[in-house]
């Protein structure tokens, strides 16, 4: 018999529906996942099994009553950037540790409601900040990935690299993200899941820890393209705490999986083939294509002239909003305080500030202020801000001939611990593919596309048109169909 | 324009961050490099671009001003390092 943890979130759906298994076992086997794994991989920071089994109990009591919601008894992982009510939030940061919110997130309030079973908390990069998860004060995450013949831990990228460990790892039947500059598409793609980032609009920020607001935007971890679609489609919707969330209608994106893109017109950027690309990489582009081509779609060449700009404008715009959203980080109302003897309320502030953030989460800090200090604000923050302009116009100018875009989503494999850390520039390059969607606010899916010669996996993003995620869920199920990817990490639920 | 030590000590102050003379010589290094690196900016001529304000091309809404919420007060102060008599306790700012 196969085991528990096997099952799809769709599989699990159907058969807790028709009883045919409990949320309590289910439940049950990924807590025993967890106790084997995490000690190896620190993708939780905080695992909550009272909870997880009260909610388990709870969703099997409703189950027997013939109700619950589309996902009820589904046992999820939370990223620990989300407020989770009388649950230890510390967005991977000292400087939050022992944070107990008193409210909860909206997009978490939604999963609760639609009857999810909360796990636990996921390990990030401090503050979403990175691309390797190796910021985090509770320690680095380990991918559950091994290149062939090398025992080195990889990282499993970043920010949400504990909640794509876990869904990795089958750790989880599913998990939340954030993705600010690709921080759910990157770490997707490394641990050979899917990751979807919503158009910015779709999901309230209600409740996330904030980072770069005009940016940051929730989605969803799962193990396939159907399950990342069911799961999506719980968390979005317009949310009046949140003015900057949407009041369009959120279609069922599980309905967007015709499996049929004959006619559709898919672009292919080529300014994102760039000098000295992986071979590896753009062969599985290429791959991608043929999928697409036979699945009769047409191929279109288009150009997104200023993309090689968009990273530059990034580390200007996301710095800046960080500068000013971390103020509050001040010792006053919540998380640490360092107060020397006889020091006063600015000595407060800069020691709690210091001793708080860690080197990544400082160097933004800094950036983002200098950036949008007097003398300095023209030159950066409204020049990033007009060649953001520009790349919205980019976008909308490819999308006038096409339907969607088909990218790789990472410039490589992943790479061991440690590896890229010498250069802030070089760890930024790592969201070379993903950080123009975001600067446009456009949906953004990865799937596990295929594997390197050195066994790992490696990534495609579909991305879509604003508000349209059903087109991007639909080219990913027909390219999954094609991929048939197969492989399981070498850590993985026994 | 480039980052000397001058110029790390004026942003820490602003950013309300203590930092050492050894950090200082660091952060002058990688900021530097970042900053280089941003540079390439430049080479787009922005001269006739608006500035994009938002990605959504929705207004935002409007709702009534009333009271929908409050009667917080514990749950606000519950993660005060240090709270008293209903107040947050900040170290004295008046001499």
């Amino acid at each position: 018999m196969s085991k528990l943890t096997d099952l799809t979130l769709s599989e699990a759906r159907d058969a807790l529906k028709a009883k045919k298994i409990s949320s309590k076992e289910l439940t049950q086997a990924y807590l025993g996942a967890i106790e084997s794994l995490n000690p190896a991989l620190n993708a939780y920071i905080k695992v909550t099994p009272e909870r997880a089994l009260a909610g388990a109990d709870a969703a099997d009591a409703r189950i027997a009553k013939g109700q619950g919601g589309a996902l009820e008894g589904i046992p999820f992982a939370i990223k620990d950037l989300f407020c989770t009510k009388d649950v230890q939030t510390t967005a991977g940061s000292h400087i939050l540790e022992g944070f107990v919110p008193q409210y909860e997130s909206s997009v978490t309030t939604r999963l609760w409601d639609a009857g999810a079973v909360m796990l636990g908390k996921t390990n990030l990069d401090e503050f979403a900040m990175g691309s390797s998860n190796t910021t985090s004060y509770f320690g680095n995450v380990i991918s559950p990935w091994k290149a062939k013949g090398s025992d080195k831990d990889l990282v499993p990228g970043g920010s949400s690299g504990g909640s794509a460990a876990a869904v990795s790892a089958r750790m989880c039947l599913a998990a939340t993200g954030t993705d600010t500059g690709g921080s759910i598409r990157q770490p997707a793609s490394f641990c050979g899941i899917v990751g979807i980032k919503p158009t910015y609009g779709r999901c309230s920020r209600y409740g996330i820890v904030a980072f770069a607001s005009s940016l940051d935007q929730a989605g969803m971890f799962a193990r396939n393209v159907r399950d990342a679609a069911i799961a999506q489609t719980v968390i979005c919707g317009h949310d009046p705490k949140d003015s900057t969330s949407s009041p369009k209608a959120v279609p069922d994106f599980e309905k967007a999986l015709t499996g049929n893109i004959k006619g559709m017109k898919i672009g292919i950027p080529r300014e994102y083939r760039v000098e000295g690309i992986d071979p590896e990489i753009a062969a599985l582009w290429d791959k991608g294509i043929t999928w697409l081509k036979d699945a009769g779609a047409q191929i279109i060449d288009v150009s997104l002239p200023h993309t090689k700009y968009a990273l530059p404008t990034y580390y200007i715009i996301a710095p800046a909003e960080a500068s000013s959203n971390l103020a509050r980080y001040d010792g006053v109302r919540y998380g640490l305080r360092v107060l020397p003897d006889g020091g006063g309320l600015t000595d407060m502030y800069r020691k709690t500030r210091a001793a708080g953030f860690g080197d990544e989460v400082k160097r933004r800090i800094l950036i983002g202020t200098y950036v949008l200090s007097a003398g300095y604000y023209d030159a950066y923050y409204k020049k990033a801000q007009r060649v953001r302009y520009l790349l919205v116009q980019d976008f909308k100018k490819a999308f006038e001939q096409v339907d969607a875009l088909l990218t790789p989503t990472a410039p490589s494999a992943a790479f061991a611990i440690g590896e890229n850390s010498d250069d802030p520039v070089k760890m930024y390059l790592n969201d070379i593919f993903t950080i123009p969607t975001s600067m446009a606010g456009l949906p953004g899916l990865s799937l596990p596309a295929g594997l390197s010669s050195t066994g790992l996996p490696l990534g495609l993003q579909i991305i879509g048109k604003s508000f349209d995620e059903e087109t991007v869920f639909r080219v990913a199920g027909v390219m999954e169909e094609a991929a048939q990817f197969k492989a399981l990490p070498q850590k993985v639920a026994a | 324009m480039s980052i000397d030590t001058v110029v790390v000590t004026k942003i820490a102050r602003l950013a309300s961050i203590e930092v050492t003379d050894a950090q200082k010589e660091h952060y002058v290094r990688e900021l530097s490099g970042i900053m280089k690196w941003i540079e390439q900016l430049a080479e787009i001529n922005t001269d006739n671009v608006p500035q994009l304000t938002s990605v959504s091309e929705t207004t935002l809404p409007l709702r009534k001003d009333e009271i929908t919420d409050g009667h917080k007060r514990d749950a606000v102060l519950a993660n005060a390092p240090a709270s008293d008599y209903g107040c947050f306790i900040v170290p004295k700012v008046i001499e």
